[in-house]
């Protein structure tokens, strides 16, 4: 009994230690890690990608169908002739000749009756072109050579069927899935979290009769529930919210329904009781936190599984409809033209993927991480 | 023990009154009807047809006698396909399923219970790590996006197998649609496998056993039969899983199967159609959840004395 003082600084480090070393063993798990900056990246592109891609997720450029995913500027060499004689034979006219320098086409247009410059006016509406300058007028009009600037479009992914830029419809695409995630992933957690702790506190014959109404629900069919649910109120995305967020909290109620049994014989939560504090505050201030180790892992886990409906119910036409978009709707398009556009699945896929693979990592090395049996 | 059985399977009964009870009223509660067509048919012959179905009647009186009429067996009519009762469309299409389901059953368990044991007894190395990644790998590969593939790449590229169809079930027509269902299922199985495999491995009868010089194939069988519980525990869910994934399955390969007619009639709100697939999923989830108690109380006799 040298100082009071001192055991007191000595103590409070060691409170926060067991959060403290799972931070520190996830932050020593490379794969976690990994997982954690790749779907950040993900987010972030998801967020601010679309604006920077160049084009508009709904554009799209007739003239560019089912483009292959690409660095080179369009239209390349080969999709500008065929699109250029499509404008003159609207022009009434032919392409004599065409040269391209750099960022500009010359051409020279020849028809049996006079150009009208005025049918000029197809180059700048088509995707492909600026605006022309006629150099000159030739044989009264029947030869016109004209400038044009040709347009310099990327399209990194390609294009779907319709013309549109895979990349910029994949990102915004990701938004609608990621928000999907989240959001039924948070419905869930609120209503697990809340029954659980509900049925582990009150335990006895409370418990029994809602751990029964969860085991009645887990044998149910619950995404063909679903299904039902959505092809008959119409798919909208507040349904399917709810929908796949009244499915998913199962597993969370009978996680945080252990714990809260497990912890509710720990003697600070029976000082707690004797204190006199409600069940509620005991609930939110001694069993909830405690329990949050397990709680975020599952979490963590539930959002790939809920992303994963989400594209199931949107790979059948139940999920996300048009004009929006998800990964599935976008995987749906792809598997339909898989044949001639084997890059309208890849894409979309590929981001769909990989963030499934991040989210399970990084579910993996939490649980790891936060796993008191293991060594730091 | 059949006393244990006869128990779950009378509780049983309201679990599926439930599921009947859900879909009915969820179903009849929904805007539109089956015979909202592209061109309304004539008031006359839309009153006809109602009442044909005993759709003009109020909803309790439709769903007693929908009640009335499972407890006979009795499925109805098909409101979409004309002619046939949802009983002659489940017969059709069940044989389908069941072939697919109990394959990538197989398939599943088989793979996963070795791919996992493998990993479990390399704890740590090669192995180990290599089965984990294919695990997680397999966990985020949806079906639709595997089966796409598959189909470019035995299908299109190297022609070896069928694109799609059922061909009365020839085998080449089975390889895709199977992988395809069991895959997801390999990689959940494989990890709960070496995750318990694993614990068991680590405990004092194991360690005993092979201080006394039991051979390692020995001391895996004994070491499985404890193991393996978590795994018979989740054929319930691994059941449900199946029959959710052939809906993505059917539709892809265009198999006749219960999954796709439960796609059609929810699209073309076939009341009957849709609730006799559903009570007859809820109905197969239950039996697969009550086999799996089954097996498991077989396996360990603690869980026979504690109910």
């Amino acid at each position: 009994m040298s100082g009071t003082g001192a055991p007191i600084p000595a103590a409070a480090p060691r409170r926060l230690a067991p959060g403290r070393l799972a931070l520190g063993r996830l932050a020593r798990n490379r794969g976690a890690i990994g997982a954690l900056a790749l779907l950040g990246l993900i987010a972030l592109a998801c967020l601010v990608g679309p604006f920077l891609t160049g084009h508009a997720p709904e554009r799209s450029y007739p003239d560019l169908r089912q483009l292959p995913p690409g660095l080179a500027a369009q239209p390349g060499p080969e999709r500008l002739r065929p699109a250029l004689d499509r404008l003159a034979f609207r022009m009434r006219a032919e392409v004599a000749e065409a040269e391209r320098e750099g960022a500009t086409l010359r051409l020279v247009l020849r028809a049996e009756r006079p150009v009208d410059p005025r049918s000029l006016v197809y180059l700048p509406r088509s995707d492909l072109f600026g605006e022309p300058r006629i150099l000159a007028r030739e044989e009264d009009g029947r030869r016109l050579v004209v400038e044009v600037p040709v347009r310099r479009l990327h399209f990194l992914l390609g294009t779907d069927v319709h013309g549109r830029d895979l990349l910029t419809r994949s990102l915004v695409a990701g938004r609608v899935s990621l928000l999907i995630g989240l959001t039924a992933t948070l419905v869930a957690l609120l209503v697990g979290v809340a029954y659980g702790a509900v049925s582990g506190f009150a335990g006895g014959a409370t418990d029994a009769v809602m751990m029964r109404l969860v085991d009645i629900l887990y044998a149910l069919p619950f995404v063909f529930f679903v299904m039902v649910m959505v092809v008959f109120f119409g798919a909208s995305l507040a349904l399917i919210l709810l929908a796949v967020g009244a499915v998913e909290w199962l597993d969370m109620a009978r996680i945080v329904r252990a714990e809260t049994l497990a912890l509710r014989r720990r003697d600070f939560v029976r000082a707690a009781e004797a204190l006199g504090l409600s069940a509620f505050a005991i609930l939110r201030r001694h069993i909830v936190p405690n329990a949050l180790g397990p709680i975020v892992v599952a979490a963590t886990l539930l959002v790939p599984r809920v992303i994963l409906l989400e594209s199931f119910l949107s790979f059948l036409g139940l999920g996300v409809q048009e004009p929006a978009t998800s990964w599935g709707v976008l995987v749906a398009e792809g598997s339909r033209a898989i044949e001639s556009a084997p890059w309208m699945l890849a894409g979309p896929a590929s981001f769909l993927v990989a963030t499934l693979v991040a989210l399970n990592l990084l579910g993996d090395g939490l649980a790891d991480a936060l796993d008191p049996r293991r060594d730091a | 023990m059949i006393g244990y059985a006869l128990r779950r399977l009378a509780q049983a009964v309201p679990t599926l009154l439930v599921v009947v009870t859900l879909s009915f009223f969820l179903m009849r509660l929904a805007p539109g009807g089956p015979f909202d067509l592209e061109r309304p048919l004539p008031p006359a012959a839309l009153e006809n047809l109602r009442r044909v179905y005993g759709l003009d009647q109020p909803l309790p009186v439709q769903y007693l006698g929908y009640l009335a009429a499972l407890a006979r067996g009795d499925l109805g009519p098909s409101f979409s396909f004309r002619d046939l009762t949802v009983a002659d469309l489940i017969a059709r299409g069940l044989p389908v399923s069941a072939t697919l389901g109990s394959l990538a059953l197989f398939l599943a368990l088989a793979l996963g219970i070795g791919l996992g044991s493998l990993a479990a007894l390399s704890r740590g190395g090669v192995a180990d790590r290599v089965v984990g990644l294919l695990a997680a790998a397999s966990l985020s590969l949806p079906g639709f996006v595997v089966a796409p593939l598959l189909q470019i790449l035995f299908g299109l590229t190297l022609r070896w197998l069928p694109l799609g169809g059922w061909d009365g079930g020839a085998p080449s027509h089975l390889v895709l649609p199977v992988i395809t269902l069991a895959l997801p299922q390999i990689g959940a199985i494989a990890r709960l496998t070496r995750t318990s495999l694993a614990g068991t491995l680590a405990l004092p009868h194991v360690r005993t056993q092979r201080a006394m010089g039991l051979g390692r194939a020995r001391v895996l069988a004994h070491a499985l039969r404890g193991a393996l519980l978590p795994v018979v525990a989740i054929l319930g869910p691994l059941a449900a899983a199946l029959l959710t994934g052939s809906v993505v399955v059917e539709t892809i390969f265009g198999l006749p199967g219960i999954g796709r007619y439960f796609v059609d009639g929810a699209l073309n709100r076939d009341y009957t159609l849709v609730m006799g697939t559903v009570v007859l999923v809820a109905a197969l989830v239950i039996l697969f959840n009550l086999a799996a108690d089954l097996v498991s109380a077989l396996l360990d006799p603690r869980l026979r004395l504690g109910r």
